[in-house]
């Protein structure tokens, strides 16, 4: 009896430890919320969580933007890379990793050897030639080099994640479709496909979240403000720091993480399943 | 036998169909942009002038210098600083992450609840957003000073433009996000066979003895997996250290992580061929303790018998 007692107060306490100790780990972001609303002579020391004034101005004068181009424009341009690039990857990549999980070929141990390579490859390597053969195509300011290479399966992470998933499926399905006469296109499209739902909404989830966190490839590709993303449009803030900017940049700040939350919150199971089995970086 | 050879070409055709975009973006999108960086780290390139071949100058430039070549002190420095922050954010991060895995791999009820908690740094911490905020944290009228004046009544330095501490704030923002290899690491704690732990207790192992001697050899595999994949990510970091220096680095180049000091040097200084040496320099770095790792490990790793 007195065991059982001791063993409850101990869960009780380890559950208590991981609460605080995870409240603390997003105070910053409940304070960055909490900033967002106050007005901006009182953001910078407040340790509070709670706006001594409420206000809404943050968010109106943050959605402006700066200059010209407003915070519509930003999330716009965002938003349409994105669908590109998840549009992009669900579908080559998918292809791809068919061929590497079901299809019979020669050469296919080296082809799926050098995939793996590509995974570990340091982005840098490859960073400047294809700035400049981009440029060479006159692509410069614009989607094009941020979109087209997720249209060549670019994105290996996603290959590899797709992969481990067609393997992991009946092979029975698909013979017993051969017997039945489909070719390969109609097995990829009618079995293939709806099986590996998961994975896919794993790849929708992930290639939304990089490409809208992706600021390296934006600050490189992208010149005129018109065509900012979210996170450049952000750092126009910065560079026009004064005081009286901390709050908008900090109200768009909040409205950048929003879509995020949004995915993160309604779709965690292929979050945890899409982490765990594959153990994503970052 | 001839219908069987087309039919066998006809099956490999089919199947390079599915392949073909991938490949297509392999040769021109990877394969060839890595043998021109390498032709271009062996030349000084401006993007407006053709390639000139200056065979190693680059690389001299980077390691050794002389007088007509002086030595790039801030390469090396960024180096350094890059290998700092590697080696010091990449093992607290995953002592980190491993000890909240195993606090909550006990029969919690609310670990989904948890889980999903203790990622929330993880999935927002790339962004530009948290990197602004950081920015404003741990500046000298910032929060982590007020509470910190609050707490214990001193007055501490102005974290982000203090030389000594600017790659502090990255490491601990680094370490915040903390989320993936937890997870992954609690997807492997669950792996482990419970009657290695019985069977251990019968033997009169104690917490801390079975700790050593049944968790950390089941989990080694995924411990060293999750050691690469972040280091690797680790060493290319860069939109954190480009936003909370204001892209300088600063101050003092405390901050000038490897792909930022790249990135200036292409596209500030448009000394491409430099920054192609540069790209290459780290993909051998980063090659050569991956394999370090690998042949470290060897001895370690205990793989299980398999399923």
């Amino acid at each position: 009896m007195k065991s059982r007692a001791s063993s409850v107060l101990r869960s009780f306490l380890t559950n208590l430890f991981i609460v605080v100790l995870g409240l603390g780990m997003l105070y910053p972001i409940v304070w960055l919320i909490a900033a967002s609303f106050k007005e901006s002579n009182a953001i910078f020391g407040d340790p509070s969580l709670i706006p001594k004034a409420f206000t809404l101005q943050n968010y109106a004068q943050g959605w402006k933007g700066i200059g010209i181009v407003g915070f519509g424009t930003f999330f716009k341009n965002s938003i349409l890379i994105c669908m590109l690039c998840v549009v992009a990857n669900v579908i080559v990549c998918s292809l791809t990793a068919y061929a590497f999980g079901r299809l019979r070929f020669v050469g296919k141990g080296f082809w799926f050897a050098v995939m793996m390579l590509t995974l570990m490859l340091p982005t840098h390597v490859t960073t400047i030639p294809r700035y400049v053969i981009f440029r060479s195509f006159g692509w410069l300011d614009s989607f094009l080099p941020i979109v087209v290479p997720k249209f060549f399966a670019t994105d290996a992470f996603f290959v590899f994640l797709l992969v481990q998933f067609i393997r992991g499926l009946p092979k029975e399905l698909d013979e017993s479709a051969v017997i039945d006469g489909c070719g390969k296109f109609r097995i990829y499209t009618r079995i293939i496909l709806p099986l590996t739902m998961p994975a896919l909404i794993t790849t929708v989830l992930f290639t939304f979240l990089w490409t809208w966190d992706d600021f390296f490839n934006q600050l490189l590709y992208l010149n005129s403000p018109a065509k900012y993303t979210v996170p450049m449009g952000l750092r126009l803030f910065i560079d026009s720091s004064g005081i009286s900017s901390w709050g908008p940049m900090f109200a768009m700040s909040v409205l950048s993480l929003v879509p995020s939350l949004i995915l993160f919150f309604s779709l965690q199971k292929y979050f945890v399943e899409g982490i765990a089995t594959t153990g994503i970086k970052g | 036998m001839k219908r069987g050879r087309q039919k066998a070409i006809h099956d490999n055709l089919s199947s390079y169909l599915f392949l073909a975009p991938w490949l297509v973006g392999f040769f021109v999108l990877t394969f060839y942009p890595m043998i021109y960086s390498l032709y271009l780290s062996f030349t000084q390139f401006n993007l407006l002038e053709p390639p000139r071949w200056i065979g190693l100058r680059n690389f001299f430039v980077m390691f050794v210098g002389n007088d007509q070549y002086p030595r790039d002190d801030r390469f090396i420095n960024s180096l350094f600083v890059t290998l700092r922050f590697v080696f010091i954010s990449v093992p607290i991060k995953l002592a980190f992450a491993l000890v909240i895995a195993l606090l909550m791999n006990q029969k919690l009820r609310l670990i989904p609840l948890y889980r999903t908690l203790y990622y929330i740094p993880t999935l927002l911490g790339g962004s530009v957003a948290i990197a602004v905020l950081w920015r404003r944290l741990f500046s000298g009228d910032g929060v982590v000073n007020a509470i910190l004046h609050a707490l214990f009544n001193v007055n501490p330095p102005a974290w982000i433009s203090t030389p000594q501490y600017a790659l502090s704030t990255l490491i601990i923002l680094a370490v915040w996000q903390f989320g993936s290899p937890m997870i992954i690491f609690l997807a492997g704690l669950k792996q482990i066979p419970q009657e290695y732990y019985d069977a251990s207790s019968v033997d009169g192992a104690g917490k801390i003895r079975q700790f050593f001697a049944v968790t950390m050899p089941c989990l080694s595999p995924i411990i060293f997996f999750n050691v690469v994949m972040q280091m690797i990510s680790a060493f290319q970091s860069f939109t954190q250290a480009f936003i909370i220096s204001g892209g300088q680095g600063g101050p003092l180049d405390s901050t000038m992580f490897y792909s930022l000091y790249l990135y200036m040097k292409g596209f500030g200084f448009s000394e491409m061929g430099y920054a192609s040496a540069m790209a290459w320099v780290l993909l051998i770095i980063i090659a050569g303790l991956t394999a370090l790792t690998f042949r470290v490990s060897g001895s370690l790793i205990h793989y299980g018998s398999g399923e």
